[in-house]
């Protein structure tokens, strides 16, 4: 491979590690902060990425569009129908154990999946929607690629931002002592419910803004692209194997697990051509066993969670 | 009136298959409290050894059927012995998670042994006969009839036999039946051969009413949640009910709802069952 077509790679691979680690951000919320299992990640997902495409889009005879919105407030819309999304099953589950949340969750996973297929008027159906526009393109020339990575950077940072003083104020505190002992939490006067909600909206909210990033980057999103099973899956291993709990430890888990994932195909590119679905399914199977090998060894993850450093506040 | 006969009967069908799935789902979420995600799987993996005894090396096919039991009873203990037990001392959510990925692990191993693509037991033709108008197949009523079988011998086997006293026991109540000197590990063994045997036969019946494909018990394990939600976790009994339930709704619904929207059924009765009555209908546990 030539310099630049490394280079370009490079652009590429840290995009969609950048995507996913927004979709791990948010599963931190869920799951690091406050301890709730959420299996319907890729729904989100795809909620954010085809909110953000019909709005941006222009008019077509395949699908709901010709709003032609500019990108950012496709973006703001992909939180809010993710946000709300997640509101509707939280009204469910969240007062549950959180085996019901995961199982609804799967249950939301599956509608989301029938949709996009079956409501042509609305989705395109397995044809998709096409002609999603790219942000920031053209503004330097000939860097478009690289804009956009600057783009989920800089998202990346403000969710990060946000997410480590939400993790020291007050309302960090309370979740974690939601999760680490309700009884308790309760006990101190502490509406449990509300806060898992606020976490688990807040969520879904990210993994939506994560879906409009991957939206306007590929340019075309259909159905197939949202696996809702594997999608979920390896988002999970990555904020595990990062560390749950610990924002730096979701984003560095994303690049380490999503270098893994692509390593693999390195590993099964050299099979023979009739051999190349059954190497997809040894990739999948490779993912499940280190998941299994981090729950047994390493459960904390790369970068365990610390409790936050106090504040210093200047008089 | 003859169609609606003709969806209950499918509805029957449905209902067994799901029943026999959503018994091990409740058992083992009442007794190791975790929601076990790889359970369909485990009924897709008793489906393809059955494929392979009986279509890929043409031995007869009750020889299939019983080889099918105890391969994917050895499956579920292996992955409990490997995986589960090493976090029963740690929080049972993380049994969950360990689960989710088993189920990934056993569907790419089915689908690297067997293929991506769908497969039918025998390709023979079977002529659907008719009764006062009723289509159905030999096949069809076999299953029905072998689960209510099944269903008998779990019940005399749950209230009579002192292992059966003591699952029900444990899955009532942990802590209880623990301090009253069962043996837990001895139970948990004995939830996995019951969990994963009824799961063999549900995969099995599964394919010979349809198709094999990797996919085809993680789809069916929605509808053994919801099942085993309805029925009350913990609750064997319970969970058959609720199976036939589900089954009989999802059939029933292609009357209203686009046939393609049938998977959604269990989870809209689930949804009104947890916003109602969350301990399910025969009130079991919720929490």
């Amino acid at each position: 491979m030539s310099l630049v077509g490394l280079a370009s790679y490079l652009v590429f691979f840290l995009t969609l590690a950048g995507i996913y680690a927004l979709m791990a951000q948010g599963l931190n919320v869920q799951w690091g902060y406050a301890g709730m299992l959420n299996v319907g990640v890729a729904a989100f997902f795809a909620i954010g990425a085809y909110t953000s495409a019909i709005l941006t889009t222009g008019a077509s005879d395949g699908h709901l569009g010709g709003f032609g919105l500019p990108w950012p407030l496709g973006f703001i819309a992909a939180m809010a129908v993710a946000g709300l999304l997640g509101l509707g099953i939280g009204i469910v589950t969240l007062k549950l154990r959180s085996d019901y949340l995961a199982i609804a969750s799967i249950g939301i996973a599956e509608i989301v999946r029938l949709v996009l297929k079956n409501e042509e008027w609305l989705t395109g159906g397995v044809r998709g929607i096409a002609g999603i526009p790219r942000p920031l393109d053209g503004l330097i020339a000939g860097q478009n690629a690289l804009l956009l990575l600057a783009l989920i950077v800089a998202l990346i940072l403000v969710v990060h931002w946000a997410l480590e003083r939400a993790h020291r104020s007050p309302w960090g505190r309370v979740l974690r002592g939601i999760r680490d002992n309700e009884t308790a939490a309760r006990a101190m006067g502490k509406d449990s419910l509300v806060y898992r909600m606020q976490a688990f909206v807040m969520g879904c909210a990210i993994m939506g803004l994560a879906g409009a990033a991957y939206a306007h980057f590929v340019g075309f999103i259909s159905p197939e692209a949202f696996d809702p099973v594997f999608a979920t899956f390896i988002v999970w291993v990555m904020l595990i194997a990062g560390g749950s709990g610990n924002n730096k430890g979701a984003i560095l888990g994303a690049v380490v697990i999503w270098a893994v994932w692509s390593g693999t195909q390195f590993l099964t590119g050299h099979f023979p051509a009739q051999y190349q679905t059954q190497a997809g399914a040894l990739r999948v199977l490779m993912i499940g066993v280190l998941l299994q090998v981090i729950l047994i060894f390493r459960p904390e993850g790369l970068l365990p969670e610390k409790p936050p450093a106090p504040i210093w506040r200047k008089e | 009136m003859i169609e609606i006969l003709q969806l209950l009967l499918y509805g029957t069908l449905l209902g067994s298959i799901i029943a026999l799935g959503a018994v091990g789902v409740t058992l083992t979420f009442g007794i190791l409290g975790f929601a076990n995600f790889a359970h369909g799987d485990l009924m897709a993996f008793g489906a393809y050894v059955c494929f392979l005894l009986y279509t890929q090396l043409a031995m007869p096919f009750w020889l299939g059927l019983v080889a099918a039991v105890p391969a994917t009873i050895l499956l579920a203990v292996v992955v409990d012995r490997v995986l589960y037990r090493r976090f029963r001392a740690s929080r049972p959510i993380i049994s969950l998670i360990s689960s989710f990925g088993a189920a990934l692990i056993i569907r790419s191993s089915i689908q690297i042994i067997w293929g991506p693509g769908t497969w039918l037991y025998s390709s023979k033709l079977v002529m659907a006969q008719r009764f006062e108008g009723i289509r159905y197949k030999p096949d069809q009523l076999l299953i029905i009839a072998a689960t209510i079988v099944v269903v008998i011998a779990l019940h005399l086997f749950l209230q009579r036999t002192r292992v059966g006293k003591a699952m029900r026991a444990m899955a009532d109540n942990a802590t209880l039946a623990r301090l009253s000197g069962i043996d837990t590990e001895r139970v948990i063994l004995w939830t996995w051969v019951i969990g994963g045997g009824l799961a063999a036969l549900a995969g099995v019946f599964l394919a010979m009413d349809t198709r094999l494909q990797p996919e085809m018990g993680w789809f069916l394990l929605l509808a053994c949640f919801a099942a085993a939600i309805l029925g009350g976790i913990g609750k064997p009994m319970g969970a058959i009910a609720g199976g036939y339930i589900i089954g009989m709704m999802m059939e029933l619904s292609t009357l209203v709802l686009p046939a393609e929207y049938s998977p959604v059924v269990p989870f809209a009765i689930m949804v009104l069952l947890l916003l109602v009555r969350p301990t399910g209908l025969f009130a079991g546990r919720s929490t």
